[in-house]
């Protein structure tokens, strides 16, 4: 039995170990939370948008829970520095798999997902678009 | 009861009848340690219900022709050799075949709970339930106004007796506990909780899921008045449950589905019910279910109960030593022992459960990980998801050492 794993590459792992962007923003145009119940994975993304309203400038987020759903959140974290809204909805989970650069297998993408999930429904809440507490990709 | 026989299995002609466990993964043989989600099916029990297929399928009660007289009869003497494994001594009337345990909780909680319960009654649980009685009752309570309270467990994951004989009073009208814990694994003394039951007039209701599996049951002994199992945890098919009711309760108790076979006059106006047990199975019931949990009754009796729950409590002790040496690992739930069965929860320091269950499932090693429908159990034992292994008939030391090679490469990778 080796060590190799298909899910836990070093660059999983290293965001996991050391999560980039983690905290609080000091003053965030938006905040969102998810959690999934049953995996006990959280996480509290918060977001600060650029003056033009539609840039994002800076992420930074906490959370707690397994190794997929906290690295995808470090990872997410510097990938949406500098995107906008309009792209943000238009991540899908293809797009967070290929961030991750892993086989997620199936049974483990809702913990893959749960921070763009968090980004976006934090995002249409801002809009006025949505209007939920919490995110939740356990459904 | 005849002489225990404490002769050790043979592991090895058991596992001849699993084809399931010669799975490779990437090359790796499977290593099956989820048998308290579900276990495997042997042969026997494949061969009796591919029988029944083949040659006398057909509809239960209702035919004359040969075919349907013969799966009656196979369906309904399922019943009798049920009540003889537990030792239910009203036969088939004290034997109700369900989908599952979860099932058998909710026709009790339907059929007696909601007729029967209001505001000022009590009903008990452990702190240690699965979500079947847990969940279920909690509804039942908001539906009818009575209170659901909880045995407190202890820091060692045994049920505080003496909280439960503060809590159970004659306001109490139902006792549900598990009789052995999917999470810490704990034994409970059932027999002791149905007396304190029963001193208050309350019914008793033992959920035997992870109970009847490994070791001797006698329902009469322990003197439930309701004792719930699955057949898919016990070497036999999904898809059947059973719901043992002492007679006199079921009788008073209405159904809880209607429809065909449950009843025995129509009319426009007005139904009247079937005898027991068939007043509470409704519809075409499980047929090839019912067989295939007589072949896997049939198997588990030939190997014999009490070798069986030998077995497990050697492999759960085996187990806690091997994972339990090192002081990163969290077990729950009591010391290896009697009332200890053969599964092991834990955690590992720094890796959260999903992960471990991924990394184990890399090298073909099958656990569990979540919270096993226990949530608020892991919420008093303070952690979201707990990662288990549990054990069966042919599960060997040589597969816990690969269990712990896994847990160690998981250590690594995390470290």
């Amino acid at each position: 039995m080796g060590l190799g794993s298909d899910m836990y590459r070093q660059q999983i792992l290293d965001h996991y170990k050391n999560p980039r962007n983690y905290g609080e923003l000091e003053d965030p145009t938006f905040t969102h939370v998810g959690e999934n119940p049953m995996c006990g994975d959280e996480i509290r993304m918060d977001v600060q948008l650029a003056d033009d309203g539609e840039t994002i400038e800076r992420v930074a987020f906490r959370g707690d829970g397994c190794a997929i759903s906290q690295a995808s959140a470090s990872m997410l974290s510097g990938e949406l520095a500098g995107t906008t809204l309009a792209e943000l909805h238009e991540m899908d989970r293809d797009d967070v798999i290929d961030m991750l650069g892993v086989d997620i297998s199936p049974m483990r993408v809702k913990c893959a997902v749960l921070a763009e999930k968090v980004a976006q429904d934090g995002a249409e809440i801002y809009q006025g678009d949505l209007d939920v507490d919490k995110t939740t990709t356990e459904d | 009861m005849s002489q225990r026989n404490l002769e050790a299995l043979d592991v090895g002609a058991i596992r001849e009848a699993f084809p399931i466990l010669q799975r490779e993964f990437n090359g790796e043989q499977l290593v099956y340690l989820d048998n308290a989600a579900t276990t495997q099916t042997p042969d026997p029990v494949i061969d009796a219900m591919s029988d029944y297929y083949r040659e006398y399928n057909a509809n239960v009660h209702r035919g004359i022709h040969h075919l349907s007289q013969e799966a009656s009869i196979a369906y309904e003497e399922a019943h009798d050799r049920v009540a003889e494994f537990i030792g239910a001594s009203g036969g088939r009337e004290e034997i109700v075949f369900t989908k599952n345990t979860t099932e058998a909780e909710n026709l009790v909680a339907y059929a007696w709970g909601l007729n029967e319960l209001g505001p000022g009654d009590e009903i008990v649980l452990t702190e240690m339930e699965h979500h079947a009685s847990l969940v279920t009752w909690q509804q039942i309570g908001k539906r009818t106004g009575a209170e659901v309270k909880y045995i407190r467990i202890d820091d060692d994951g045994r049920l505080d007796m003496d909280h439960a004989a503060d809590l159970i009073t004659d306001d109490t009208a139902m006792v549900s506990a598990v009789h052995v814990s999917n999470t810490l694994g704990t034994v409970n003394p059932v027999s002791d909780l149905v007396d304190i039951a029963h001193d208050h007039d309350a019914l008793a209701f033992i959920d035997g899921a992870q109970a009847v599996p490994n070791r001797p049951v006698d329902v009469e002994a322990i003197d439930a008045d309701f004792y719930a199992f699955s057949g898919h945890k016990m070497a036999g098919p999904t898809g059947i449950g059973v719901l043992y009711g002492k007679k006199a309760v079921l009788e008073a108790m209405q159904p809880y589905l209607y429809g065909g076979d449950m009843i025995t006059k129509v009319t426009y106006e007005e139904s009247t019910w079937n005898d027991l047990p068939w007043k509470f199975e409704a519809g075409t019931p499980q047929i090839a279910e019912a067989v295939g949990l007589v072949a896997a009754i049939d198997y588990l009796e030939d190997i014999g109960m009490d070798r069986i729950e030998a077995h497990e409590q050697e492999l759960a002790r085996y187990a806690y030593e091997q994972l339990g040496a090192e002081p990163d690992v969290e077990i729950y739930g009591p010391e290896p022992g009697p009332d200890r069965g053969g599964l092991v929860g834990f955690n590992l320091e720094g890796v959260h459960a999903h992960d471990l269950a991924s990394i184990m499932n890399d090298h073909a090693v099958a656990i569990r990980a979540g919270d096993h429908c226990t949530q608020p159990l892991h919420d008093k034992l303070g952690v979201a998801a707990s990662a288990r292994a549990s054990f069966y008939v042919y599960n060997t030391t040589a597969e816990i050492d690969e269990l712990a090679v896994a847990i160690d490469n998981a250590r690594q990778l995390f470290a």
